[in-house]
């Protein structure tokens, strides 16, 4: 039997579960998305999008899936007590693929803004959840995407409306916990309204050091002069497996920024799509990945500008060490009549060790003439020079190189606009480099 | 000032593809089709050994199997492979012996081309070789040549006379199966050049081949070998005209370099196959598979190439570097005007130790002309301290045309350092103006601004070719700033 036809089989059996045990709206495109995931099959590496990844083999492991939507017999906010320092925020979990709805747990929100189950508001907002949900999300093209269509029940919802500013930043932690391997498919929608601004940490965390893969899918819209930040968190074991897809569509002048951190992980598979929709919206792109032992981190995006006059900046830095794997692939297409389009685009990556492997694939596709764009990209190691610098100020070698890695990935890190979250990620890092942070539970900012 | 260079880009646009007449010559095909007849006819007329008609019959079944490759940035229209004659050479009755046998208006031709085809034009220094669709014709210097070892020929004469050379080499560095392509002209290959220079010698003079395709519907599908032992050096140039036609021609070529221990081989080519009209009718189909196998230690390959012509362009001169120390080098200007495509870039396997390679692309798209850059640069776990760098530059001139660039690199060693870096861009305004106010002309400016960013490029050609090179650059562009 393929590895298809068991989620094929499932899929079949259980229907009237899954369309049960979620909202009516969310249940509107689930058969069109599992045809096409029919159609499709799990993505393999001989797939140009894949072609560092293969994603068919991660899937052919044994997962269970909680299509029941069975409670969860933990209450992250006894366990979990955010310990970024200073991080005011105002805090969320989803439990492997369900929103963990929380009795005592209230945060202050400007009023309009709705925050919480995907699945809840679309039963009671049906009308505004339809409007956005699968819109964005290419459930025709990429397959992992369809199956998280297909199946995820539940997730996490955010509007703010016009001209509202959540000046708190909002945390997300997606948690994994089971007895049993498991695979988890939630969706995320994030909808931001003409003139509003939101700033999203998304951590990915895990509580047992079982088997899981992790599906998850999240569009987000942004108004006019709307002002969003998205950053993203992974810091957890070696037998979790992470696929995000995250759809971005920005309209005029809106502005985006998107870091996404990998520190530890098995593998990561990170999709950005980012459409510029509208003129003068600008964004920056941004990731990191620190990868040892056996992990694999591969983040492929896709800028499109659509409209004249918008501007994107996007960062990819790597450290490998031991046998890991890393992979970038970065597309930037500027359509026709998107003049005066600047985009730049850097990955650099440094391989510390002979098995260590980096793949890359920086691609700009340009039908505009009016235009500036440029792409770099660099494999190497540590400078020489640098480390002969350092070690001539009686630094040891082995200080001189985390100081130099330490560097190399800060303008990553400077990127991220919350001090409070700088300053973690920064230690964090420091922490990820000197061997000190081993999983989930050396890291600070919910422990 | 927009009105003007409208007005410059239309005359320049129209400047006519001056290399479009046909000969009239006396030509011998075979019909046109593909099935394993046509392979063994091809073998049978050529009086080829049974080695070669196997390799053929190898590859022919190979491609029968094989689907046209989907993943270049290129519309192709589909291709019927049975309207196309894959064999068609003038007509001779024996081998010409001397200048006098060869047919007066096959010479009127190459007078036309201005290749140095005749002995007195021996001044120019350059031994030349020339296919007409797809035989050769005639070799120059021969006997100079051979004086000091170097084997200079047509590739059926090097089947006849060096049979144990080209079995030993041919097909080492593209195998029969390499591609679809590749696999079409290992089953059909008509002629092409063959080059051996032995251990120690450096080859006096640029040698040249000058392909040219004169019959109606005919394919061309040639293929060099150039093998260069230990220690020997040469430069090659290839030239390439067709007539123009209405209907889509195919070229389909195998470039096989072999660089044994400190050879070195540079191979330039100005590609100038009729680009089809003004609205993109016509034009040649150039699917070239070119690779170069850096065998020996401190070994070099260098590949130039100016590409201005054929309707759709499908190159990747590559360099395998497996010895260690050894360089490879890509240097490429690809113009695209009108409605030509192309997708052009190149690859370098670094096997060996200490190992460098060097890209410089400079893409120039005009019209509606869309060019792609297409590269890999793979280090594999044992290639200690490898070294690459790549630059792909972009230049748009007009609104409809398309720039994109799709590097790969795959990097699995730690010493490895590898650099790609790429930039799009239009002729500024400013850059203009600038000249303008210094009395230049806008199309002078632009004649100047688009050749000094392909001067990087052009500086490699040798000589003879630099200069055709800069006239084919402003004949295909100058003054194409929308």
């Amino acid at each position: 039997m393929s590895v298809e036809q068991q989620y094929i089989d499932l899929f079949k059996q259980h229907k009237s579960l899954i369309f049960d045990k979620s909202s009516p709206v969310l249940n509107e495109v689930r058969e069109e998305a599992f045809a096409n995931f029919e159609r499709m099959g799990f993505p393999t590496d001989k797939q140009e999008d894949f072609l560092y990844t293969n994603l068919s083999k991660v899937f052919e492991q044994d997962y269970g899936m909680n299509l029941k939507g069975l409670d969860i017999p933990v209450d992250p906010y006894e366990v979990f007590h955010c310990g970024v320092p200073g991080i005011n925020s105002h805090l969320y979990f989803v439990v492997n693929d369900q929103f963990f709805h929380n009795q005592t747990y209230k945060s202050t929100l400007p009023e309009g803004v709705l925050i919480g189950s995907l699945k809840d508001y679309a039963n009671s907002h049906p009308e505004l959840v339809k409007k956005y949900y699968a819109k964005i999300a290419e459930t025709n093209k990429d397959s992992t995407v369809a199956f998280n269509t297909a199946f995820a029940e539940d997730g996490f919802f955010l509007y703010v409306p016009k001209g509202v500013i959540i000046e708190k930043p909002i945390q997300l932690i997606n948690v994994m916990r089971a007895d049993v391997n498991l695979m988890a498919n939630s969706r995320n929608l994030v909808i931001i309204e003409e003139g509003a601004q939101a700033k999203l940490l998304v951590c990915a965390h895990t509580m047992d050091y079982n088997n899981f893969l992790c599906n998850r899918v999240t569009e987000v819209y942004l108004g006019e002069n709307a002002h969003y930040e998205h950053y993203k968190l992974e810091n957890t074991h070696d037998k979790m497996v992470n696929i995000g897809s995250l759809y971005v569509d920005q309209q005029a002048k809106s502005s985006l920024v998107v870091n996404e951190v990998t520190l530890h992980n098995g593998l990561t598979r990170n999709n950005v799509t980012i459409t510029l929709n509208g003129e003068h919206a600008q964004t920056i792109l941004c990731g990191m990945g620190i990868g040892d032992k056996a992990e694999h981190i591969d983040n492929h995006t896709f800028i499109h500008h659509a409209k004249p006059n918008c501007t994107s900046k996007e960062l990819y830095k790597y450290v490998l060490n031991d046998s890991s794997k890393g992979a970038f692939a970065g597309k930037i297409l500027v359509a026709k009549d998107a003049q005066k389009t600047e985009a730049v685009q850097t990955n650099k990556n440094i391989c510390m060790t002979k098995e260590a492997r980096m793949q890359t694939k920086p691609q700009l596709e340009i039908y505009a003439d009016d235009v500036k764009c440029s792409h770099g990209a660099t494999v190497g190691q540590l400078d020489e020079e640098a480390l002969f610098y350092l070690r001539s100020r009686g630094i040891s070698e082995h200080e001189a190189k985390m100081l130099l890695m330490y560097a190399f990935v800060d303008d990553v890190i400077e990127n991220i606009n919350v001090q409070a979250l700088k300053d973690n990620i920064r230690m964090l890092v420091e922490k990820r480099f000197r061997g000190e942070l081993d999983d989930c539970k050396g890291c600070g900012s919910c422990s | 000032m927009a009105e003007n260079t409208d007005n410059i880009l239309n005359e320049v646009t129209q400047g006519e593809y001056k290399y479009g007449f046909s000969s009239d010559i006396e030509t011998d095909y075979i019909p046109k089709g593909l099935n394993e007849d046509t392979v063994r006819m091809i073998s049978s007329k050529k009086n080829e050994p049974e080695w070669l008609l196997e390799f053929r019959l190898k590859a022919y079944r190979n491609w029968t199997t094989m689907q046209m490759p989907k993943w270049p940035q290129l519309t192709i229209p589909e291709i019927d492979y049975q309207e196309i004659y894959f064999y068609a050479s003038p007509t001779k009755k024996e081998g010409p012996k001397s200048l006098d046998e060869v047919d007066p208006e096959l010479l009127k031709t190459f007078d036309k081309l201005g290749i140095p085809l005749h002995e007195q034009k021996a001044l120019s220094g350059m031994a030349v070789d020339a296919v007409m669709d797809s035989v050769s014709v005639k070799t120059t210097f021969k006997e100079s040549l051979a004086e000091l070892g170097i084997i200079f020929c047509s590739f059926s004469d090097a089947v006849k006379d060096y049979p144990e050379l080209v079995q030993k080499y041919m097909g080492t560095v593209v195998p029969y199966n390499d591609n679809y392509f590749a696999a079409l002209n290992s089953a059909v290959f008509s002629d092409g050049s063959f080059i051996y220079i032995p251990k120690g010698v450096r080859c006096p003079m640029e040698l040249s081949t000058y392909f040219r395709i004169n019959a109606l519907k005919t394919g061309q599908f040639e293929r060099t070998l150039i093998i260069a032992d230990d220690d020997a050096y040469v430069s090659y140039l290839e030239g390439c005209t067709a007539p123009m036609r209405d209907e889509n021609q195919l070229h389909a070529a195998i470039v096989e370099i072999i660089t044994h221990e400190r050879a070195e081989v540079k191979y330039s080519t100005v590609q100038n196959w009729y680009p089809g009209d003004k609205q993109g009718k016509g034009g040649i189909y150039n699917f070239v598979t070119k690779r170069g196998l850096c065998k020996g230690d401190h070994s070099k390959i260098s590949w130039t190439q100016v590409e201005t012509g054929s309707a759709i362009t499908w190159k990747y001169p590559s360099c395998i570097l497996r010895g260690d120390y050894s360089v490879g080098e890509f240097y490429s200007v690809a113009v695209t005007n009108n409605y030509q495509q192309a997708d052009t870039g190149t690859k370098m396997i670094h096997l060996g130790k200490n190992t460098r390679s060097h890209i410089v692309s400079k893409g120039i798209s005009a019209g509606h002309g869309q060019n792609s850059y297409r590269g890999l640069v793979k280090v594999v776990a044992k290639a200690e301290n490898a070294r690459n760098y790549s630059q792909c530059d972009s230049l748009l001139l007009g609104d409809k045309c398309g720039a994109h660039t799709f590097p790969y690199m795959d990097v699995h060693n730690e010493t490895a350092i590898v650099e790609h870096e790429a930039t799009t861009s239009k002729i500024s305004e400013d850059q203009v103006f600038y000249c303008n106010q210094r009395g230049i002309s806008t199309e002078d400016a632009i004649g100047l601004i688009v050749n000094g960013y392909a001067k990087e490029v052009l500086n490699k050609l040798p000589m003879e070719f630099a200069v055709e090179a800069q006239k084919l650059l402003q004949i295909s562009l100058e003054g194409s700033v929308g």
